[in-house]
């Protein structure tokens, strides 16, 4: 049963994220976007990590696809169809991923595949179990995190001011 | 597979409420109205006007329907549905009861218990935000995208100070299944005397996100014509209007759950009821939280005038939001000088 | 214990909704009358004649707003799992959570110092 959920969602996300690529108008791109991590969160649930998939919506499908919306409202869209891209962007593009595509294969190729037998531990994503690991065990970059977030705030607010400058 | 054919039958139960009550819900503001501006309200459809809601709904349906040339005819149909689909989406994590028992079985009033409860109402609500931004936007009409954008601004804004507020009952119960906060404060153990502060600001928070008097701002007539639903009409502008009503009764149903003990109330169980008859009890004892918070709803939409724009931010970003982080800190020390670290 | 089963029910709720929504829209689209004009498919602008369309910029304080939401949603994220594990972390893990909570109040404070989320 997990299995078929497995390959269905897993079919979903990459049917989406094929569209978000294709899709010419780019808010149609941010939807599909939002559906691809549906189904991301969907494989935490058959994980049992009920705590990241709920993450995963709140912040990703949640937060920063309005912030990503916001953005594309504000850019003054009045045709549906992006501006043709010069020919050596494409080459540099399909360069790029075709790269990072080979980086990927040749990982997956050098892992070693999970023993079988050794089931690992499937409550290790719950809510409990994981704050537990993460306010013993990984103290320190939880609060090294909260001087990133200082940071991003204080970008944020320039990139604010600086606009407003300009107007 | 029998456990499937419950959770269907339980799912149709619910589903069939909740668009009863906010029909109903419907009918029972313009009666709230009419009472508080001393008119009549509605009393020709059936006795007591109680047709009135089936009419509207029928004629919603008979309704033309009116796409504009220039709006982006998709979005535009999408809007509507996703805003009505998230309104329904979240009486899944709502316990409406304690178990039957019927022939040794248990069978939970609750469609699903999930570990996560309070966070998969945020993720629900959340994406709620996008129903509103679409339809919008799709439009293509000044006012619907200015609608638009100041809703899904102020949804945002108070949704971090509601993420928040919540903190301090967490902090208390140690839990986020709906089912075990309720359970916790059985008799008369409400949360809402441990931390008025964190009701009094899930409770604005909870009008914010509904996007009712005083913060209907995205829709005030007199600056928006209609706000994001200036474009819509027949059954999609049926859906923006139902999804608030809906919204309004899930989110009475949660307060009610959190603060007020969901369907516990002190004294009933010690009246010695057989099981089931108790499980529906409770069902109604929770239904009268309901009913009231809604009633509660419209008493205040009726009678404050909306912010304006600026206080309206003000009083999220700088108000709500400090105050709850203050709510955190006072929970926690009083829980430390407690002991119950 | 918790399992990924507890989320079945949820799926059927999603397509109940969906088939809801679907059939409500098609019974609507079907039922209501169809006579389109061109004046009635303009969009409406007090009765005068539209001008231009609605794709235009508008106020950079609203997408300050998503960019500090965003911020603070993570961080408010980040409480969850400290509050259900408050009791058994102990004075530590209060500790250690006013800590991060008084680095995101001062970077609160210098938003508010910069002016960042005043609207005029």
């Amino acid at each position: 049963m997990t299995q078929y959920f497995f390959y269905f969602l897993s079919f979903l996300a990459i049917f989406f994220a094929a569209l978000v690529v294709l899709s010419k108008n780019p808010v149609h791109s941010v939807l599909y976007l939002i559906l691809c991590f549906f189904s991301i969160a969907g494989h935490y649930i058959l994980l049992n990590a009920q705590f990241l998939a709920a993450v995963h919506i709140i912040v990703y499908a949640g937060a920063i696809m309005v912030l990503f919306l916001f953005v594309l409202m504000l850019m003054n869209l009045n045709r549906d169809s992006e501006p043709p891209k010069s020919w050596q962007g494409k080459v540099a593009a399909t360069l790029a991923a075709g790269l990072l595509l080979l980086v990927f294969t040749a990982s997956i190729k050098g892992a070693d595949a999970l023993p079988s037998g050794n089931q690992p531990d499937n409550t290790v994503g719950l809510l409990t179990n994981l704050g537990k690991t993460l306010y013993n065990d990984f103290m320190l970059p939880f609060e090294v995190s909260s001087i990133l977030f200082l940071v991003a705030m204080v970008g944020a607010v320039m990139i604010g001011k600086r606009e407003e400058v300009s107007e | 597979m029998e456990f499937i054919i419950y959770k269907i039958i339980l799912i149709s139960a619910v589903l069939g409420l909740t668009l009863l009550v906010a029909m109903y819900s419907t009918y029972a503001e313009r009666k709230v109205a009419a009472f508080m501006q001393d008119r009549l309200g509605p009393n020709r459809a059936g006795p007591f006007g109680l047709l009135q809601p089936l009419a509207d709904g029928i004629k919603m349906f008979m309704k033309e329907e009116i796409i504009p040339d220039v709006s982006n005819k998709v979005l535009f149909v999408l809007g509507p549905c996703i805003a009505m689909v998230t309104a329904l989406m979240t009486g899944v994590v709502i316990p409406w009861g304690p178990d039957l028992i019927i022939g040794g079985t248990h069978y939970p009033l609750q469609i699903t218990d999930v570990n996560i409860g309070v966070l998969y109402v945020f993720g629900v609500v959340s994406i709620g935000v996008y129903g509103i931004m679409i339809g919008g936007w799709a439009s293509n009409n000044k006012y619907a995208l200015l609608g638009a954008i100041r809703a899904s601004s102020q949804m945002i804004s108070y949704e971090v100070a509601m993420g928040l507020s919540i903190i301090s009952i967490i902090m208390m119960t140690g839990t986020l299944s709906l089912r075990e906060i309720v359970e916790q404060q059985a008799g008369a153990h409400w949360n809402v005397f441990y931390s008025p502060l964190a009701f009094i600001i899930f409770l604005i928070c909870a009008f914010a996100e509904c996007n009712r008097t005083p913060f209907d701002l995205p829709e005030c007539e007199t600056e928006l014509i209609g706000g994001y639903h200036t474009e819509y009409s027949s059954m999609k502008l049926g859906f923006y209007l139902f999804a608030e009503y809906i919204n309004m009764f899930i989110s009475s149903a949660i307060i009610s759950c959190v603060f007020f003990g969901g369907y516990n109330f002190p004294g009933v169980d010690s009246l010695g009821l057989s099981n089931n008859i108790m499980a529906f009890l409770h069902a109604g004892i929770l239904f009268g939280k309901i009913f009231f918070f809604i009633f509660f709803f419209m008493w205040v939409r009726w009678t404050i005038p909306r912010f304006r724009y600026d206080q309206l931010m003000n009083l999220g970003w700088k108000g709500l939001l400090p105050l709850s982080m203050v709510n955190i800190f006072i929970t926690g020390i009083v829980m430390y000088l407690a002991g119950k670290l | 214990m918790s399992t990924p089963a507890d989320y079945l029910p949820i799926l059927l709720q999603f397509i109940a909704a969906l088939g809801f929504v679907v059939l409500t829209i098609g019974a609507t689209h079907l039922l209501g009358p169809k006579r389109h004009t061109n004046v009635k498919n303009e969009t409406f602008e007090c009765g005068i004649e539209s001008v231009g369309n609605a794709r235009v910029p508008f106020s950079i304080k609203y997408f300050l707003v998503a960019i500090l939401f965003v911020l603070f949603d993570v961080e408010v994220i980040f409480m969850y799992p400290w509050a259900v594990n408050f009791k058994s972390l102990g004075v530590r893990g209060l500790i250690e959570m006013f800590m991060f909570m008084s680095l995101l109040l001062l970077g609160f404070f210098y938003i508010i110092k910069k002016g960042a989320l005043k609207w005029e």
